[in-house]
C-alpha cells in the first residue's frame, strides 16, 4: 500500500510538472543554445550553387544570350521527347504553347505564355529542372535560348528577339496582373448543430 | 483472405468488392470490435451467436523466429496489404514527378509510421551521402555560412509532433467522386515526431541584415525545388529537420536534412535542403506562380496561400469498407495549420444534424487528433461526415461553402471541405463528395 500511494503521488507529480512544462513550451521559443557550429564560407565559393533568379526583375541572370532559332535546336535535341514537337505536348507532359486568355472560361490551360506572370521564370526553372534526366548542365546561352523558343512559340516575343539579361527581364508577360495575395480564411461556415438542411 | 470476410453471424461470405486491402481493413475491423458487436447486438434484438470450440494454434507448438544478429525490422506478412500507393484516378506517364499516399483507413494513433510516409517529388528521390552534404545560409547576412550533418547534429535538438499535408490532396474529388478509399481522397496527409534544430538559431548565427524579409529555400534534388518563405514564420516556428519518428530521415523525406514548415502546405517543407538565401521580397519561382496556386474567380490565381487550414475525415468507416449492424466507433483525424484542434462533429444524416465527438489526447498545435464516436448502426443508409473546428474559431467548410469564394476548376489546392461518406442500406461505404 506505500508504494501504491507513494506511485499515485509521484504520478501526479509528474503530471503537474508535464503541464507546467507544456505551458512554457507554448509561450516561448526553445532557448537559443549560444554555441555556433557553422563555418565561414564566401560568396565566391557559394557561386556555383548561388542559381536563383528573382522573377520580378530578373536579379542573378547571369551573361549570355540566345535567339529563337537557337533554342528551337536546342529544343529538339533537349525538349521534344518528353514535351513534343513545337512544345505542343509529347510523350509525357501536355503543351505549353497558349492558354492565354482561358483563365475566365472553366478550362483553363496552364502553359508558360498563359500562367508566369515574370519571364525570368523560364530562365530559373529550365536552369535548375530541366532536361528533367540532365538537370543544371544546360549553358546559360542554351536557356536563354529554350526561354526564347518558348517565349515566341506563345506569341510573346517575335521570331527575331534576342534573350539576354536585360531583354527577359523586360518582356511583359500577360498574366502579370493575374495574382491576388492570399486573403484566407474566406469561407464562413457555422457550427450548427440541428435543423441544418 | 482478402476475398472473404465474416457476416455478422460468424460465417464466411465473399465479398462483393475484392479490393484486397480494404477487404482486409473491414475483417481486422470486425474482429477487433466483436466484442462490442456482440453487446450492440443484444441491445438491438439481434441473436448473439456462440463462439465455434478453440483449437491449440501452430505458434504455440513450434519455435517461433530467432534474433538475427542484426536486422532492421520490418511489418508482418499479413500487413503486405498496408502499402503507400499512387494515385489510382490521374494517369501520370512518368513516376519522377509523383506522389504516393498514405493508407489512413490503416493507421492506428496520430504517427504516421516512416515507411508509409506519404511522398511528393518533383524529380525522384536523390541518393544523398550525409558525409558530403552541405547546407549554406547567404544572401542578406552578415556572415554566410556552411553547415555540415556533422555541424547539425552537434546542436542540442528540439523534437516537435507535426502534421505536414499537400496542398493539392483531395483534388481529385471535389465536384464528383473519383477516388474510392481514403487513402485515395485524404492519403497525402501523414504526421511525425520531426528532431532537428530551429531555423532561428541558424539564421541569428548568420546575423541578418537590415532590410531581410524573405528567405529562399532549394532541395538538392534533380528539380532544384525551390520556395519563398516570409522571415516571420522562419523565425517563428521552422525547424531544420534530420530525424523523424526516433531515426534518421528517409531518403524519400529529404535525407539528410529537410525544412520543416509547421502547418503549411508540404511542398515549402523542402527536402534535401541544400541552401538557404535570405532576400528582401519574394523569388516568384515557378513553383510559387504556376503552380501551388488556387484559382480563383474572374480567372485571378491566390498565391502564397501557405496555411493548410482546419480539416477532419472520417477513416472508418471510409470508403470500400463493407460494414455489419451493431456497434461501430466512428474515429478520423482532424488537423488545423492554424492551431489546435478545439471541436469535430460528426453527422449521420448527411449534414442535417450533428453530435460532437471526443476527442483523444494528446491535442497538440498543428498535429493531427484523433476523435472517436460510438455508433450502433441499424442498418439503414446513413451518410456519415466529420466537421473540426480549430482554436481560431475557424469551422472547416463544405465543398458548396469553398465554391462561393472560389473558382473550382482543373487541379485545385487547399480542399479542406467536410467529406461525406454513404453507407447503404447493406453496408457497403461509398465516397458522397457529389
Amino acid at each position: 500500500m506505500r508504494s501504491l500511494s507513494l506511485a499515485v503521488t509521484l504520478s501526479a507529480a509528474i503530471i503537474a510538472g508535464g503541464c507546467a512544462m507544456q505551458q512554457v513550451a507554448e509561450t516561448a521559443p526553445a532557448p537559443h543554445p549560444g554555441v555556433k557550429f557553422g563555418k565561414p564560407i564566401t560568396n565566391a565559393d557559394i557561386a556555383p550553387w548561388d542559381i536563383d533568379i528573382r522573377a520580378t526583375d530578373g536579379k542573378g541572370l547571369p551573361a549570355g544570350r540566345g535567339t529563337v532559332a537557337e533554342g528551337k535546336t536546342v529544343y529538339d535535341a533537349k525538349c521534344v521527347a518528353c514535351h513534343g514537337a513545337d512544345a505542343k505536348g509529347g510523350s509525357v507532359y501536355g503543351t505549353m504553347v497558349g492558354g492565354i486568355g482561358s483563365f475566365t472560361t472553366n478550362a483553363r490551360v496552364l502553359t508558360p505564355g498563359s500562367m508566369y506572370p515574370y519571364a525570368p521564370i523560364l530562365f530559373d526553372y529550365i536552369r535548375r529542372s530541366m532536361p528533367m534526366d540532365r538537370p543544371q548542365t544546360l549553358t546559360a546561352n542554351e536557356v536563354y535560348a529554350v526561354s526564347a523558343y518558348i517565349l515566341n512559340l506563345n506569341g510573346i516575343i517575335p521570331a527575331g528577339a534576342v534573350m539576354d539579361q536585360t531583354t527577359l527581364a523586360q518582356v511583359q508577360m500577360p498574366n502579370r496582373n493575374g495574382f491576388i495575395i492570399d486573403d484566407r480564411p474566406d469561407a464562413k461556415a457555422v457550427r450548427c448543430m440541428t435543423n441544418c438542411r | 483472405m482478402s476475398a472473404k470476410r465474416l457476416s455478422a453471424s460468424g460465417t464466411v461470405v465473399a465479398a462483393k468488392d475484392s479490393t484486397p486491402p480494404l477487404g482486409d481493413t473491414s475483417r481486422r475491423k470486425f474482429l477487433r470490435r466483436t466484442g462490442a458487436l456482440a453487446g450492440g447486438a443484444l441491445a438491438t434484438g439481434v441473436s448473439a451467436v456462440h463462439a465455434a470450440p478453440l483449437a491449440i494454434s501452430e505458434s504455440s507448438q513450434a519455435f517461433g523466429k530467432p534474433i538475427a544478429a542484426d536486422d532492421y525490422g520490418m511489418p508482418s506478412k499479413y500487413e503486405a496489404h498496408v502499402r503507400r500507393r499512387r494515385s489510382d484516378v490521374l494517369k501520370n506517364r512518368q513516376n519522377f514527378s509523383d506522389w504516393s499516399m498514405t493508407p489512413l483507413q490503416h493507421q492506428h494513433g496520430i504517427v504516421t509510421p516512416n515507411g508509409l510516409f506519404f511522398e511528393r517529388h518533383h524529380n525522384g528521390t536523390p541518393d544523398i551521402d550525409p558525409a558530403k552534404h552541405k547546407l549554406v545560409i547567404h544572401g542578406m547576412v552578415k556572415q554566410p555560412l556552411e553547415f555540415t550533418m556533422d555541424a547539425l547534429t552537434r546542436y542540442p535538438s528540439v523534437s516537435k509532433f507535426y502534421f505536414l499535408e499537400c496542398s493539392g490532396n483531395g483534388l481529385t474529388d471535389w465536384l464528383k467522386a473519383a477516388s474510392t478509399t481514403v487513402q485515395q481522397t485524404h492519403g497525402l496527409l501523414s504526421c511525425a515526431q520531426w528532431t532537428g534544430v530551429p531555423l532561428s538559431w541558424l539564421l541569428d548565427e548568420a546575423g541578418l541584415a537590415p532590410g531581410a524579409k524573405w528567405i529562399a529555400f532549394e532541395g538538392a534534388d534533380g528539380s532544384g525545388h525551390t520556395r519563398s518563405l516570409p522571415l516571420k514564420k522562419a523565425l517563428d516556428d521552422c525547424l531544420i529537420v534530420y530525424a523523424q519518428n526516433g531515426e534518421n530521415l528517409r531518403a524519400e523525406q529529404g535525407y539528410p536534412v529537410r525544412l520543416l514548415v509547421p502547418g503549411w502546405e508540404g511542398n515549402i517543407s523542402v527536402k534535401w535542403l541544400r541552401r538557404i538565401k535570405v532576400g528582401d521580397a519574394p523569388w516568384h519561382f515557378r513553383s510559387e506562380t504556376a503552380r501551388y496556386t488556387d484559382p480563383m474567380p474572374e480567372g485571378k490565381w491566390r498565391q502564397f496561400s501557405f496555411e493548410m487550414e482546419c480539416k477532419s475525415v472520417v477513416t472508418h468507416p471510409s470508403g470500400g469498407m463493407s460494414i455489419q449492424p451493431g456497434m461501430h466507433e466512428i474515429e478520423g483525424f482532424a488537423w488545423s495549420g492554424n492551431g489546435k484542434i478545439r471541436a469535430v462533429d460528426v453527422t449521420l444524416d448527411g449534414g442535417a444534424t450533428w453530435r460532437e465527438a471526443r476527442l483523444e489526447e494528446p491535442v497538440l498545435d498543428k498535429c493531427l487528433t484523433r476523435f472517436r464516436l460510438p455508433w450502433n448502426w441499424a442498418g439503414g443508409p446513413a451518410t456519415i461526415a466529420s466537421r473540426a473546428v480549430d482554436s481560431t474559431g475557424y469551422v472547416q467548410p463544405t465543398v458548396q461553402e469553398l465554391a462561393k469564394v472560389r473558382a473550382i476548376t482543373g487541379f485545385v489546392q487547399h480542399h479542406n471541405g467536410v467529406f461525406p461518406w454513404s453507407v447503404s442500406a447493406i453496408g457497403e461505404v461509398k465516397n458522397a463528395i457529389a
